[in-house]
């Protein structure tokens, strides 16, 4: 009992804080259609897609997967800005699980990334992408597996971090890679041999893949339709979940 | 049963001994006060007894809980108001103290009944559902300090809680705190390298390079040196300093344009000076010792001296930007 009220008292204190600042939220909720409009409309025109999908039917996926991947890092982020500006001790010293203070913080990465997909989700008819109600709940759905995955990712590797400026670090060298390296905006089929190695450790390449499962009802041997199985996406993703999780909550215990 | 046990603590930070061997006990109901100069290990001290470290050896227990075999019995056990202010300046007064009393797991009726009840202890019930981020210092830790007292610990822990404060306001919590402690009978485990702040205290435990040096009460401590100390100011301050040495052998020295000078029982001593001295007297002032001329006797040192490092002095400034 006590777990789950610091798990939801540590997601709201975030979700609380997230629509208090009508700016940032305004923000995160267009720069996804934004991009949809630009490589949709922009690239879509001169990008030749086969197989019955469409160039903009092939990004949907992708940005869904950066949107969340940014959504899902910025709040696990919050972690830094706790431990330097003090709110991160005073949850450190209450009575409380060390797991549940990872799942509290994973789950509003979740809710905040899940609401933007949603979003995205809502406006993509407007572009002309058919989607069928069974298709909405399984995107919301997977798409709330991803961003777990990445909030626990994220969390794992801020517990670690020292400070705020370490967070270019992170942009830099994780996020913009694992973005490009996901088969989000062109396959993974055409990366050289070694790319290819380095977006199959991405688990934003399993995320980005089960989502296109779910939406691209296309002919499966075109270049641009998914890499694996939708099980094995999401068996992954559990797998990586589940152990960074584990791993969070053990750097949180006590310092040596 | 002490309520805060530690025996043979020892902390090392790489090559750095943080803690050295550090005994002593804490009885239930008293305010205890850790007094040293910066780096003394008050903190390093703290933080293992409030399980945020683990000791490199030796134990250290809470309210009968083993500090790391028991660290969840000794969190709940505990309130704590930390050096640096830990409120989330994003959130309302309210609902900072909301969070605390679910992390405590609180019920909803028993959390509502407190928060009003310490919103008014704190003088913050107007402000309660005002953003935290618009406080002042002293706002903050009177929050800080409702919010420690939430869940109605054994034993609370204030590590430094007026560091950065003006004089006013740290008379103002001191004040608040001794009257929470009369009124909630709680247990005081308190640092702070301001002496008059140490003097409140039921003991003092003096450390030095994060060995125990002395622990008695303040009255006690006090006894150790006899030696009152004198200022004093004269018609020809150069005249009287020679008259004090070739009669009564004492070394006086200037500061201020004034004469300091060090002597047992300092009250019985003026009329015997003013009648001695051909120079004639101004003004005499006598000072009890204070618990920073304990520190010097016990360790060459003053504790002032030792004040305002560079990261004192970033903290002081980050602080007066609200950035912390």
């Amino acid at each position: 009992m006590g777990t789950f009220k610091a798990i939801y008292i540590i997601c709201l204190r975030e979700l609380r804080k997230f629509f208090r600042d009508r700016l940032h939220l305004a923000g995160t909720l267009f720069r996804p259609i934004l991009w949809l409009m630009v490589l949709g409309w922009g690239f879509g025109r001169i990008v030749a897609t086969g197989g019955g999908i469409s160039y903009k039917e092939y990004i949907f996926p992708g940005i869904t997967g950066m949107t969340v991947l940014y959504a899902s890092i910025f709040s696990s982020m919050s972690i830094i800005w706790d431990k330097e500006f003090g709110p991160l001790k005073e949850i450190l010293v209450a009575p409380v699980s060390r797991s549940a203070i990872v799942f509290g913080k994973a789950a509003s990465g979740t809710a905040v990334a899940t609401l933007q997909a949603a979003i995205i989700a809502l406006f993509v008819p407007i572009l002309g992408i058919h989607i069928t109600p069974g298709q909405f709940v399984a995107f919301l759905l997977t798409s709330a597996l991803v961003s777990f995955t990445i909030s626990s990712l994220g969390i794992l590797i801020t517990s670690h971090l020292k400070s705020l400026d370490s967070f270019n670090v992170v942009m830099n060298f994780l996020v913009m890679p694992m973005f490009f390296l996901s088969g989000a905006i062109y396959p993974i089929k055409v990366l050289p041999e070694w790319l290819k190695m380095v977006a199959m450790v991405n688990p934003l390449t399993y995320g980005v893949d089960a989502l296109k499962n779910i939406m691209l009802t296309g002919d499966p041997s075109s270049p641009f339709s998914p890499d694996f199985p939708l099980w094995v996406d999401i068996s992954v993703m559990v797998v990586i979940a589940a152990s960074m999780t584990g791993l969070a909550a053990y750097s949180f215990r006590q310092k040596e | 049963m002490p309520i805060v046990e530690v025996q043979n603590l020892v902390k090392k930070f790489g090559d750095l001994t943080a803690v050295n061997d550090l005994s002593f006990e804490v009885k239930e109901g008293e305010a205890f006060g850790f007094l040293g100069p910066n780096g003394a290990g008050k903190t390093t001290t703290i933080n293992i007894l409030c399980t945020m470290l683990w000791p490199t050896s030796g134990r250290a227990s809470v309210n009968g809980f083993d500090c790391v075999k028991d660290s969840a019995q000794v969190r709940q056990s505990i309130g704590l108001v930390f050096q640096d202010p830990t409120l989330d300046n994003g959130l309302t007064a309210y609902e900072n103290l909301e969070f605390h009393a679910y992390l405590y797991n609180l019920s909803r009726k028993t959390m509502k009944e407190r928060i009003a009840e310490l919103m008014k202890v704190v003088d913050l019930e107007a402000r309660q559902h005002d953003v935290v981020k618009k406080f002042s210092g002293g706002m903050k830790r009177r929050l800080e300090i409702a919010r420690g007292l939430l869940h109605r610990p054994r034993v609370f822990f204030l590590d430094e809680p007026t560091l950065g404060l003006d004089p006013q306001t740290r008379f103002n919590i001191w004040e608040f705190i001794h009257r929470l402690r009369r009124e909630e009978g709680i247990t005081l485990f308190m640092t702070t390298h301001y002496m008059d702040e140490a003097e409140n205290c039921d003991r003092v435990a003096i450390i030095d390079k994060g060995r125990l040096i002395a622990l008695d009460s303040p009255g006690e401590l006090k006894a150790m040196v006899k030696e009152d100390h004198l200022r004093l100011v004269t018609a020809n301050n150069e005249a009287a300093k020679r008259e004090i040495m070739e009669r009564f052998g004492i070394e006086a020295k200037f500061e201020n344009g004034e004469l300091h000078l060090e002597v047992e029982k300092g009250n019985e001593f003026i009329p015997t000076l003013v009648r001695e001295l051909s120079v004639p007297v101004t003004s005499v002032t006598v000072q009890k010792p204070t618990l920073n001329e304990v520190f010097l006797r016990l360790t060459g040192r003053t504790i002032r001296a030792e004040e305002g490092g560079a990261f004192d002095g970033l903290r002081t400034r980050l602080r007066a930007k609200n950035r912390i």
